[in-house]
């Protein structure tokens, strides 16, 4: 099976973030970047359904040069070849035209399953997964949860829906899913994957974008939120900020 | 085609008629102060109605081509929703920021050819005109987004925008008009089985008053123990952020947020809990929420009344030990 798996490098989750107030984004170079979660778990989702059916697996990602990490550590955990769609202020891009620049490279390569994560961890948009299936007329599951591709014929899929429900569907490729983070427990690169992953070619391409939106959105400002509580922050060592907490809150006998 | 105006608000049906998440929208779009027209995607029955006709707005919209809906088909549904907003031609278009939209919004404003300004949390205008608040990294930053071009613009609201209970009432009802499109019948291209919930739901954590809640902070299956005993010593119940759940070192039962359950209880105690946009929404409207994490920058202080910086494996303990010592 011809699986693609669209992965996006975004800013580290647990380190700094420094603002560049004026550019609307990140001071890129005090950060620390890494593959957005949720693709980890799109990818492994791709590498093990190409594990037990043959196959290959194609990463891309959109984005500038630094992204050649992130498509590196997936050919180092399995993936044969990688796109890298150059582009330099890929973060001023509309959710569309993101899905556009995917689309135009997706549809040249033929194929039967294109996976996504839910959503990114830095600008959150969760669209580019329905937009691609837009963009290229195919049928879209959302919020996988849990993924059964026993042939390449059948695609069988359980979607999260609100508040603890589940649903499962049927559909025949091609398709694209977006996969809910938890599905499985990505795999790590070996040393042999990381040193077999020197050798896997990168293609670097420009993005094409097919227009005819009728209006866009793009980040005028990018701030710290200001509190909306009062926070009280309890001082001191841990057994003096509990005695705080314990008589602030009247925490005895409230069972 | 009418001229471009007003907030058309696309509700969601739920078991109860109309989702609460939509009731909140219909609320923001009344404050937001153009006119509002609700579409509801199908025929309501009648309580439905009633709740649909009590709210003051400039029109209600049904969707006939949408009957019947005993199996959700979301080709026929964008397709049927995207000729509606064609023909109702607003400047806004908004929509709970739900599961069910985070599959079909994106694809409305494909066939559209607009944008879609997704999971925002404020709308304002000023002499440049509207903008958006939209949450960046997990809720660490704020972005305010402007939106250049024509044509109405897409957005779906975060949980907890508007007072489901604050929509305004009109003097009279509003009679229900059936938005005139045509579909053509498609095969479905998906087969849908019905929805089922996973687990039996023998916790219900909306009824505690004091919840503990761990995060990804508590590291292991085995620490579960020691927020379990600071829970058993305030008479709370474990709650567990979506991380502690995929990870399997609680039920997915316990879990609190988008995902999981929406909870309000009198006391939430956070810990190692970073708190992402996702979980937030699910706690935000406890009465009072401790927080302790060893990161400072944790988005979960945002919503902290009390704060302890520190390492949940030494405080936890001194916490416990001040209870004991009573």
């Amino acid at each position: 099976m011809k699986i693609a798996v669209c992965i996006k490098q975004v800013a580290s989750t647990n380190g700094p973030l420094q603002l560049d107030v004026g550019a609307g984004w990140l001071r890129e170079a005090d950060t620390a970047f890494e593959t957005n979660a949720a693709d980890s778990h799109a990818l492994e989702a791709g590498l093990a359904i190409r594990d037990r059916l043959g196959g290959e697996v194609l990463v891309v990602s959109l984005g500038p040069d630094r992204v050649t990490a992130v498509l590196r550590d997936a050919l180092a955990k399995g993936a044969e070849r990688a796109i890298h769609v150059v582009r330099e202020d890929a973060h001023k891009l509309d959710p569309a035209q993101v899905a556009e620049a995917l689309a135009a490279v997706l549809r040249e390569e033929g194929c039967e399953l294109i996976l996504c994560g839910l959503q990114s961890d830095d600008v959150g948009h969760g669209q580019t997964g329905a937009l691609l299936a837009e963009c290229l007329g195919w049928p879209l599951v959302g919020i996988v949860a849990a993924l059964e591709v026993e042939t390449p014929h059948k695609v069988r899929a359980r979607r999260e829906l609100e508040a603890g429900w589940s649903q499962w569907v049927e559909l025949p490729p091609p398709c694209v899913l977006t996969i809910q983070s938890g599905i499985n427990k990505p795999r790590y690169a070996g040393m042999k994957g990381m040193l077999a992953a020197k050798k896997k070619p990168i293609t670097r391409v420009e993005p094409q974008f097919a227009g005819g939106m009728r209006n866009q959105q793009v980040i005028e400002q990018i701030y710290f939120p200001h509190r909306a509580k009062q926070t009280r922050l309890l001082e001191g060592a841990p057994a003096d900020a509990a005695a705080q907490l314990v008589a602030l809150l009247n925490l005895r006998g409230v069972q | 085609m009418s001229d471009m105006h007003g907030t058309l608000v696309i509700v969601e049906r739920a078991a109860e008629g109309v989702s609460r998440h939509s009731l909140e929208v219909v609320a923001f779009a009344q404050a937001l102060g153009d006119p509002v027209r609700v579409l509801f995607p199908g025929i309501p029955d009648q309580s439905t109605a009633d709740l649909l006709q009590a709210m003051h707005v400039e029109a209600l919209l049904t969707c006939p081509e949408l009957e019947p809906c005993d199996v959700y088909d979301d080709d026929a549904y964008v397709e049927a929703i995207v000729r509606c907003i064609a023909s109702l031609n607003p400047l806004h278009v908004l929509l709970p920021h739900s599961y069910t939209a985070r599959d079909h919004a994106p694809r409305l404003a494909a066939r559209l050819k607009v944008t879609l300004v997704s999971d925002c949390i404020a709308i304002e205008h000023d002499e440049k005109g509207f903008f958006y608040t939209r949450q960046l990294f997990q809720g660490r930053t704020h972005a305010r987004v402007r939106v250049a071009g024509e044509g109405p613009v897409l957005v779906t609201l975060q949980a907890g925008i508007g007072r489901a209970e604050s929509v305004a009432r009109g003097a009279v009802a509003a009679p229900l008009t059936p938005c005139a499109i045509e579909l053509v019948a498609r095969a479905a291209r998906v087969s849908a089985e019905a929805p089922f919930r996973e687990s039996a739901r023998n916790v219900d954590l909306t009824r505690a008053r004091i919840l503990v809640a761990v995060g990804r902070g508590i590291k292991s299956a085995e620490n579960i123990a020691l927020a379990q005993r600071l829970a058993d010593l305030l008479g709370a119940e474990l709650a567990a952020s979506r991380a502690v759940c995929d990870e399997g070192w609680l039920p997915i039962e316990r879990q609190v947020g988008s995902s999981g359950q929406t909870v309000a209880p009198a006391l939430y105690i956070a810990l190692g809990i970073s708190g992402a946009v996702q979980h937030l929404v699910g706690m935000k409207g406890a009465d009072t929420i401790v927080a302790i994490n060893k990161d400072a920058s944790a988005p979960i202080f945002d919503v902290a009344d009390y704060a302890i910086v520190g390492d949940l494996f030494e405080v936890v303990p001194a916490l416990i030990q001040a209870l004991e010592n009573t």
